[in-house]
């Protein structure tokens, strides 16, 4: 009876697979071709306009910086407000539902939210000015102020991408057993202890999952930049945009898109090698 | 009941098989974007066709993949294209325009400039485009910054030492830097440096990219940008930072000073950017009209063309989005008083005795984003990062006599003319 129908499951998820192989692997092979030819010719050019244009170090260099400082403070603070919030009783939806507004908004329109903070006109300097500190319009976001500049965007994306990485730690605290903690504290572990050693452990793959997502996602960082920083901190997303957009050179972009998905596909691999999970607690 | 019901489904559904034949002529345009200026096109400027125009926009880069879309499939849906004379010479240079010969001739005669329609032959021997309207750069400045302007200096006729004295006056005074310029990711400060700063220093835009005269411009603007707003790097268009009193002085493209000008006439002048040892280069733009090959409706797209190039529409354009006629027709005296501050220092420029006329490249392909990164990356080396100029004009000399040969575009004025692409001297 079940060998007979044998070839079901393999009907109910064809569409999906045909889904992602039009829409996901024909554009894939196409990019990579873009990148790798030139004239329809198999050749190394784009790349090598990649490499030899000014922004392309800048670009990445940016963005692994802001990749090394954003995440890891994301990573602690979504578990300090994932801790936090699992010790609270009442009220516990609704501090959840005001930490992931962010969350609600479109990286365009929170980048539109910290200009609107951060530029000349902006609610920062009104506030620094009422309060005497400043005499005038205090730029923060120019060349000539790099290190403003890069705080005023890991600030912005650290407002932005907690909350997708709360979210998937308050998952994984919810699953760690009372009874380990209770047998703990009965035996006197403090609660760094208790931290360390039965909470971190046991949200191992919630803290792998939330890694991979996080750390793609800054590689991918894009929005929030452009709208803050614009041509004075170019990252590698935004080099991708501006050859296939201003400078419409397709192939230049591909070979950006192609760069972005090695270092994303590395990242995975790292956290996948380096954040160890215990097979039977896989889904 | 049923059967009345079920009529008027399959009459329904026979209007909608019917529509597409009587459909509306699409015009798609990368031009007269902003809605009130679309409003505008739509109820006025198209208004009183005998088959009425269905008009698009699109952002200039959607507008090439479209176009590149439509030609790859074979499926042809726009009859008529309205976009700046750099954004249709890739299609022209892929045959994918009608030519328009007989349109310009009726055109020429009715009194178009013969100079501004040889501009639409993009370098071809068929007339590719039909110039709908024009524009150019000039500079804005918020009535309080005239106190600073040095001595003896007369606004219409600045040079850059005194726009530089200018700008140190207004520093002092203020605390900060007063002038802007756009150079923010969508910006045109690359039109600044093709139309207004080499042509200016070295009367030439691609010949004399690394000459001894550039080095010595790019000199000048090093010390003029010690005087310009360093939020200029997030600048697109210069009335926002104008409107707001961030800067008070700034160089754009009138198109994106007009909203702060005609919002308060009397707080602002208008005037032509500075002059440079070798003049006053300055830049005309201008818009376009063409018929793409294959378009379903070429003759009503033929009458759209004419219809926008008579002289009361062309007036009426001005008027309501102020970019100027391609016709040579007096402006009204009712005009919008904004843009007729625009217009007077449109007219000082074309008229200052020494005007440098520096043309929209012409040749480039879909290489003109490319040809501008040339001089961005020059400023952003130089100027921004404080690079030695002798070796940026050196490398980025390099790259812009690649492109040249690789498109084979013969130089454009003010560069004297060429055989085979335009050399870098």
């Amino acid at each position: 009876m079940t060998q007979n129908r044998s070839w079901i499951p393999y009907l109910l998820i064809l569409p999906t697979v045909v889904f992602l192989g039009l829409l996901f692997i024909v554009p894939l092979v196409q990019t990579v071709w873009l990148a790798v030819s030139d004239n329809g010719v198999p050749s190394l050019a784009n790349m090598q306009t990649m490499v030899s244009d000014i922004n392309f170090g800048r670009s990445i260099l940016n963005t692994f910086l802001l990749t090394l400082a954003v995440v890891p403070i994301q990573i602690a603070m979504a578990l300090a407000m994932g801790t936090m919030v699992s010790k609270v009783n009442g009220g516990r939806e609704t501090i959840l539902w005001i930490w992931t507004i962010p969350l609600g908004i479109s990286d365009l329109a929170a980048g539109m939210v910290w200009l609107s903070i951060l530029q000349n006109t902006g609610y920062l300097n009104t506030l620094l000015f009422s309060m005497g500190l400043i005499e005038r319009q205090t730029a923060w976001l120019t060349y000539q102020t790099p290190v403003a500049l890069f705080i005023g965007i890991a600030i912005a994306e650290i407002w932005r991408g907690t909350a997708i990485v709360m979210i998937i730690i308050v998952a994984g605290l919810n699953q760690v057993p009372k009874e380990f903690k209770e047998a703990a504290e009965i035996f006197g572990a403090s609660p760094w202890t208790r931290f360390t050693r039965i909470t971190l452990p046991l949200i191992r793959p919630a803290l792998q999952s939330a890694l991979i997502l996080r750390t793609v996602l800054a590689f991918e960082v894009f929005a929030v930049v452009y709208a803050l920083g614009g041509r004075n901190f170019p990252v590698l997303v935004g080099e991708a945009y501006n050859w296939q957009n201003q400078n419409q050179n397709y192939g230049v972009a591909a070979a950006y898109a192609v760069l972005i998905m090695v270092i994303s596909l590395a990242a995975t691999l790292f956290y996948l090698k380096v954040v160890k999970v215990d097979p039977e607690r896989l889904p | 009941m049923k059967t009345l019901l079920s009529l008027a489904i399959l009459a329904s559904t026979a209007v909608g098989i019917a529509l597409p034949a009587s459909a509306q002529t699409v015009f798609l345009s990368t031009q007269l974007r902003p809605i009130e200026e679309a409003t505008a096109v739509r109820q006025e400027l198209l208004s009183g066709l005998a088959k009425p125009a269905d008009y698009v926009v699109e952002e200039p880069p959607q507008f090439a993949v479209r176009m590149e879309a439509e030609r790859q499939a074979g499926k042809h849906t726009i009859s008529l294209v309205g976009a700046l004379h750099g954004e249709l010479s890739p299609l022209a240079d892929k045959q994918m325009l009608e030519p328009l010969d007989d349109l310009a001739k009726k055109l020429a005669s009715a009194g178009m400039p013969q100079s501004l329609l040889d501009l639409g032959k993009l370098g071809k021997t068929e007339q590719q485009y039909i110039p709908w309207m024009q524009a150019t750069y000039v500079m804005a400045a918020n009535k309080d910054a005239l106190q600073y302007l040095p001595e003896g200096a007369d606004i219409n006729r600045l040079d850059y030492d005194q726009l530089i004295a200018w700008g140190k006056k207004m520093q002092e005074a203020t605390g900060a830097p007063q002038i802007g310029f756009p150079a923010g990711p969508k910006g045109l400060m690359a039109r600044y440096f093709q139309g207004y700063f080499y042509p200016s220093f070295t009367g030439g835009v691609v010949r004399t990219f690394k000459s001894a005269d550039a080095a010595a411009g790019w000199q000048k603007l090093k010390e003029l940008w010690t005087v310009v707003a360093p939020t200029s790097t997030n600048y697109d268009f210069m009335q926002e930072p104008l409107a707001s009193g961030e800067v008070m002085v700034a160089w754009d493209h009138i198109a994106r000073l007009k909203n702060a000008i005609s919002a308060s006439p009397d707080q602002y002048v208008v005037f032509p950017a500075p002059a440079g040892p070798k003049g006053r280069g300055y830049m005309p733009v201008v818009a376009g009209l063409a018929i793409p090959k294959g378009a379903p409706d070429k003759a009503n797209a033929n009458a759209i063309i004419e219809h926008l190039a008579t002289q009361e529409v062309q007036l009426k354009t001005a008027s309501l989005v102020g970019f100027f006629p391609t016709l040579n027709v007096q402006l009204p005296p009712d005009l919008d008083p904004g843009v007729a501050l625009l217009a007077g220092a449109v007219t000082a420029t074309q008229s200052a005795p020494d005007a440098v006329i520096s043309l929209l490249p012409v040749g480039l392909g879909d290489k003109g984003g490319e040809f501008n990164k040339v001089y961005m990356d020059a400023f952003q080396r130089i100027i921004l990062q404080n690079q030695p100029i002798e070796t940026v004009l050196k490398t980025q000399g390099e790259t812009m006599a690649k492109l040249m040969a690789d498109t084979k575009a013969p130089c454009w004025a003010p560069d004297a003319k060429s055989d085979g692409g335009c050399p870098v001297e």
